[in-house]
């Protein structure tokens, strides 16, 4: 992110950085005049699992079509694998896996025609290794056995494994999934989450949309924030969360004594809910046992007392001062 | 991810340039695959028929097929002495509706119909590519209008041959040809008539391009059939009608003549030829340069 000259000059050969996905001021507004995503500083490192998170309408899937030359730009650039979009789809999405805005199915062909259609329509995929290919990509999805009804009689949690199986038809540096839980019950997300794990140990770049906080935190290596078409944030998923301080939580039976001392000892945003105290964490140089020690002086009664660690949930009310369900 | 890295996937693989028809065949076998496709061709196989059974009914009694003045459709009073104008007749009778009916749903729904399904995403991703998506597309469109016009044809020659005797052919000049001969003409003519369609077809897939759905493509494909129909009758507007796509359609009875007369028919290949030339380039500017948010 340090030379944007760069990167429009240089067409095949990408800078050292290993970024699979990497933006530079992507900016679309519809014709209606509606921003809805505002330069956007994306980058992917190759080889994470990278969530890219926040609530509908935030501007994810305008950044996907973006990503996969579905949309032009109204300014700045994208660069897939290490080459321009969508000038450079010929070349770089036979090496992508995508699953947008949920499955789209022929609903009169089977399931496996489906695939055979897809397939076909890629001009890089052989014919002679079609058939052996989708029956592959049905197996790992675990629609086999459902390959011959047509698709009309698919559930949507078996119209989803379709979409992700159309996406495994060939073996991918990149594999983008828009929401690939949706519609999936329990069983299917845990199944959907581990298939993600082998891909991404098989070296696969992973580019997961999400508005579920908890899915990100359990399967990314990285992610990105986004709320009303801005980057919030984006790095490891350890820092996101580290980066927002925690709560200092203190749970007693005497919580206005507890408040009060918190106060005189300088600890702000203290507040009180049942018999649970909360608190903005006191600065480095004051010791929490001292604190705990003052509570006890007090003559408080503590039954815990420590800082919470923050979840990126956390991580994301702090950084949009807003809450996850807001549509933007 | 070096080029390195990049490199052995565009050249390690072998790749052959015939995989880029795949698409082509996927097209054409999803197109007739489609129930909607063949209920299209079972109406047009259906009209032949229909005309067969009522010139047959109606000429039990020995009475000429068709009024007395030789109105109503062209070749018809001829099909009791000779089951192959059937051919010709059914033509005469779908061309100027039925077939490009069932060409604009074809044509309508190409593109607007993959997208209002979805799909269009997926295989804009796969990467079928905009160009030859909207080639493919139209290839196919224009393999219907051959395959709705042999249907219109070998239905007709089959009830033909089957209600009616088939022999010698009387030209519309008045010489006769044999049957043979006569067959490659219905042939050249089927071919012609398929041909009339391209204009058209175009027109639909532009049109398909426009529309955000299927069913909006096809009323509105239909819909500009209609007007410039009826635009076709208005004699006030006889300065335009030379441009009119539908205006030299049939035209291709001139090739029952001996020997045959080409004017008209070359003027309607050459408008065909334009209207292609025109909606195609519209088709592709548009589709090219769309944004795909279905």
């Amino acid at each position: 992110m340090t030379e944007p000259g760069a990167v429009t000059e240089s067409l095949v050969v990408p800078r050292t950085g290993t970024a699979v996905i990497e933006t530079r001021g992507l900016t679309k507004r519809y014709r209606g005049g509606q921003l809805a995503v505002d330069g956007l500083d994306l980058s992917v490192p190759d080889g994470s699992v990278f969530g890219f998170l926040g609530p509908n309408g935030s501007g994810k899937t305008t950044t996907i079509r973006m990503l996969m030359g579905l949309i032009a730009p109204t300014s700045g650039t994208a660069r897939v694998l290490g080459n321009p979009m969508p000038g450079a789809a010929r070349t770089v999405l036979p090496q992508v896996g995508t699953l947008i805005e949920g499955p789209a199915l022929y609903a009169f062909l089977t399931g496996r025609d489906n695939l055979v259609r897809y397939d076909s329509a890629d001009p890089t995929a052989d014919p002679r290794t079609r058939h052996a290919r989708v029956a592959a990509a049905l197996d790992r999805v675990g629609l086999a056995a459902a390959a011959g009804k047509k698709a009309k009689a698919y559930s949507l949690g078996m119209k989803q494994r379709l979409g992700l199986a159309a996406a495994l038809l060939q073996p991918r540096r990149l594999l983008v999934l828009d929401e690939p839980t949706n519609g999936l019950d329990p069983q299917g997300m845990r199944e959907i989450r581990t298939l993600v794990r082998e891909l991404a140990a098989d070296g696969t770049t992973v580019f997961l949309s999400s508005h579920l906080l908890d899915e990100i935190e359990q399967v990314c290596t990285h992610a990105a924030v986004m709320a009303r078409g801005r980057l919030i944030t984006q790095g490891p998923v350890a820092d996101l969360a580290a980066g927002t301080r925690g709560r200092l939580a203190v749970t007693t039976p005497d919580p206005a004594d507890a408040a009060r001392i918190l106060k005189e000892h300088g600890v702000t945003g203290v507040t009180v809910d049942g018999d649970r105290v909360t608190a903005e964490p006191p600065p480095r140089e004051v010791e929490l046992a001292d604190l705990s020690g003052a509570l006890v002086h007090g003559g408080v009664r503590v039954r815990s007392f420590g800082v919470e660690r923050a979840s990126l949930e956390d991580a994301f009310v702090a950084l949009t001062g807003e809450g996850f369900d807001v549509a933007g | 991810m070096s080029q390195a890295e990049v490199a052995p996937v565009r050249a390690g693989r072998s790749r052959s340039p015939l995989w880029t028809f795949g698409i082509l065949r996927s097209e054409l076998a999803t197109t007739l695959r489609r129930g909607r496709t063949l209920a299209l061709l079972g109406v047009l196989a259906a009209v032949p028929v229909l005309i067969g059974i009522a010139v047959r009914i109606q000429t039990s009694d020995g009475s000429p097929a068709g009024p007395p003045d030789g109105g109503g459709p062209a070749f018809l009073s001829q099909v009791t002495n000779n089951g192959l104008f059937l051919v010709f007749a059914a033509l005469a009778v779908t061309l100027p509706v039925f077939l490009p009916l069932t060409v604009g749903v074809v044509a309508g729904d190409a593109i607007a119909g993959e997208a209002s399904a979805g799909t269009l995403r997926y295989l804009l991703v796969a990467p079928a590519g905009r160009t030859r998506l909207l080639l493919t597309k139209y290839t196919a469109t224009l393999a219907f209008c051959l395959t709705a016009t042999l249907v219109v044809a070998v239905s007709a020659l089959a009830v033909g041959a089957l209600l009616f005797p088939v022999g010698e052919v009387t030209t519309i000049s008045g010489t006769r040809i044999g049957v043979g001969e006569g067959l490659l003409r219905a042939g050249l003519i089927a071919v012609t008539v398929a041909a009339s369609l391209i204009g058209f077809a175009a027109l639909g897939l532009f049109i398909s391009t426009l529309a955000g759905s299927g069913i909006a493509a096809m009323a509105a494909t239909v819909g500009v059939l209609i007007t410039v129909q009826i635009l076709d009758t208005i004699p006030q507007l006889s300065g335009i009608h030379p441009y009119l796509f539908p205006h030299y359609w049939l035209s291709f009875a001139d090739l029952l003549r001996d020997p045959v007369y080409w004017d008209e028919i070359v003027k309607n290949l050459g408008l065909q030829g334009l209207y292609a030339a025109v909606f195609g380039s519209a088709a592709w500017a548009r589709f090219a340069a769309k944004d795909i948010t279905a």
